[in-house]
């Protein structure tokens, strides 16, 4: 009995520390960060693209766009390949071959972002830059890039989703006479689709917050693409890049710039909790 | 990039754990002596503070990054015995601290090698870089956009380039940005219309380094001063140096250190 409590005890302590330190990390860049919004005015630091440091011009609205454009672009892609293989491998795959592929997609997270980010220069790059044309550092291939990125994410989730709609609903339409197309597009996809969104919204979390692979595949300019093959700065590259030498100013706008990818993806967590809170708590088809 | 950020932080820690040991010994023992400044020259002082304590048993150097300016500042305030700062001294400094230039660092203007152009002059290569020139054609090399690639706020490189090179005049916004001379050297190596710039001694065998105002990139060239592109590699003093610098500073000075220094990619000043 006593031991218990001790052991309730220790766990809860280190349980409050993981939190804590989240706590911490929140408090810390909200005050570095938040103080030049204000002095350098919301308007100017969220819509003008001008940034140069060095004259103490700090705007992040050109690498918003980039960010947004650089996760759009991956969740396309993530969402095509990553939701098509959740439908192969719980419908249709036979359930060896499922078997192999699962793990093979779980194995490609554990894949650290440097090897995708020097992938895709050495590869990718010259290829964009061979058959497209522009510097080949661009929008397309940081999408690329993060949509492979994301893929074992979207796949795992939807297969979870998939693979918990009850075999009844299936049965009950293979039973109507619809083909097993038929009932996948219009029976578990339908059923399954709050738990695909909240998979969707997880793995635009991660191709937001990514950003070794994205340095390396960008190009990192400060102007705001106007095609898929012009380069462009995500927010979380502009902190790597220049964090080892900056101070005063530069380095609390870079932690203003923090601040913002920390809003961003905390909506975006809050979005993916409350739709998947939905699906436990209704869940079926309509 | 991640390997600089650890160093920046390594650099801290032992900046402040410096501070610490010295507030605590005080006059116990021999003292270390302290080396802090620029991190363009951190990397050599570094390798020079090896072997120097290889040669002097019982000698010790401490190197610290922080910035030109900020090395200065430590002289000044007596927290460090030598200050490295990798650009001139501005004119109020040079009364108030005496300098030697233990090297120099050019800085390559590179292409791609299958690039015909082998000369630019230093305007041309402003003009690039602030988006006014943007074909090829337009210096008579072979029609295409120009590609520059620049490096990023904060780069010593890169200071020395817009001081060298730029002026008044501000990078352009389109400019590609890379995070270290190795990604900028492997997008020139790939890419037939990039232009980039970077340390010198890097630029190797797969780069072709561009020819300006006449002056070909070469060791000799920066020494004599006719290629201008370069920056000095100074360790400052307060005053005279203390007899414990001085022995460091002439071994820097001396044949090994210059070998060293010139093996890394340096220009060496003896």
């Amino acid at each position: 009995m006593k031991q218990d409590k001790v052991i309730s005890t220790i766990l809860f302590l280190v349980a409050l520390s993981a939190i804590s330190g989240l706590a911490l990390i929140t408090v810390f860049i909200f005050k570095e960060g938040v103080p030049i919004i204000a002095r350098v005015g919301g308007r100017q630091f969220f819509l003008s693209s001008d940034w140069d440091p060095g004259l103490g011009h700090f705007g992040i609205f050109s690498m918003i766009i980039g960010s947004v454009a650089v996760t759009a672009g991956a969740m396309v892609i993530g969402i095509v390949f990553g939701l098509g293989l959740a439908i192969v491998l719980t419908q249709f795959a036979p359930r060896t071959i499922a078997g192999m592929l699962k793990p093979a997609i779980e194995l490609l997270a554990g894949i650290p972002s440097v090897v995708f980010g020097f992938m895709g220069v050495v590869t990718l790059v010259p290829l964009i830059r061979t058959y497209l044309g522009g510097p080949g550092l661009s929008v397309l291939a940081s999408s690329m890039v993060l949509g492979i990125m994301v893929l074992p994410t979207i796949t795992s989730i939807s297969i979870d989703a998939l693979q918990a709609v009850p075999r009844t609903y299936w049965e009950g339409s293979v039973a109507l006479g619809a083909t097993r197309w038929q009932t996948t597009h219009m029976v578990l996809l339908k059923a399954a689709r709050s738990g695909i969104v909240a998979a969707a919204i997880l793995g635009m979390g991660r191709a937001v917050g990514e950003t070794m692979a994205v340095i390396m595949v960008a190009g990192n300019t400060l102007e705001i693409p106007r095609s898929l093959l012009d380069p462009t700065r995500t927010l979380t590259s502009n902190i790597a890049l220049e964090m080892a030498y900056a101070s005063g100013d530069h380095r609390q706008a870079l932690f203003a710039t923090g601040v913002t990818l920390f809003v961003i993806i905390m909506l975006l967590n809050t979005v993916a909790l409350a739709v998947s809170r939905r699906r436990s708590g209704r869940g079926g088809v309509r | 990039m991640i390997s600089r950020v650890i160093l920046a932080l390594a650099a801290q820690c032992l900046a402040l754990s410096a501070v610490l040991m010295c507030g605590g010994c005080g006059s116990k023992g021999e003292r270390a002596l302290n080396v802090v400044g620029s991190t363009s020259i951190q990397p050599f002082a570094e390798l020079l503070a090896q072997e120097y304590e290889k040669k002097n048993t019982g000698k010790q150097v401490d190197v610290q990054g922080g910035g030109s300016t900020a090395g200065l500042q430590a002289v000044a305030n007596d927290l460090a015995d030598v200050g490295m700062c990798s650009r001139s001294l501005k004119a109020d400094e040079i009364t108030r601290f005496s300098q030697v230039v233990i090297a120099r660092d050019g800085i390559a203007i590179v292409v791609n090698k299958s690039n015909p152009m082998h000369a630019l002059t230093l305007d041309q290569i402003r003009e690039i870089f602030a988006g006014r020139i943007t074909d090829w054609k337009e210096m008579g090399g072979k029609p295409g956009p120009i590609r520059p690639i620049t490096r990023e706020e904060g780069s010593g490189t890169r200071e020395s380039f817009v001081h060298l090179v730029m002026g008044k005049d501000r990078i352009s916004r389109k400019v590609l940005t890379q995070e270290s001379n190795g990604a900028v050297k492997e997008l020139v190596k790939g890419d037939t219309a990039a232009i980039g710039y970077m340390s010198l001694g890097l630029v190797g065998e797969e780069l072709s380094a561009l020819v300006i105002n006449n002056a070909a990139p070469t060791s000799e060239n920066v020494l004599a001063g006719t290629y201008t592109l370069s920056r000095p590699f100074l360790f400052v003093t307060d005053g005279e140096a203390k007899p414990d610098a001085q022995k460091f500073i002439d071994f820097v000075l001396s044949d090994d250190g210059q070998c060293l220094l010139e093996m890394e990619g340096l220009v060496r000043v003896r």
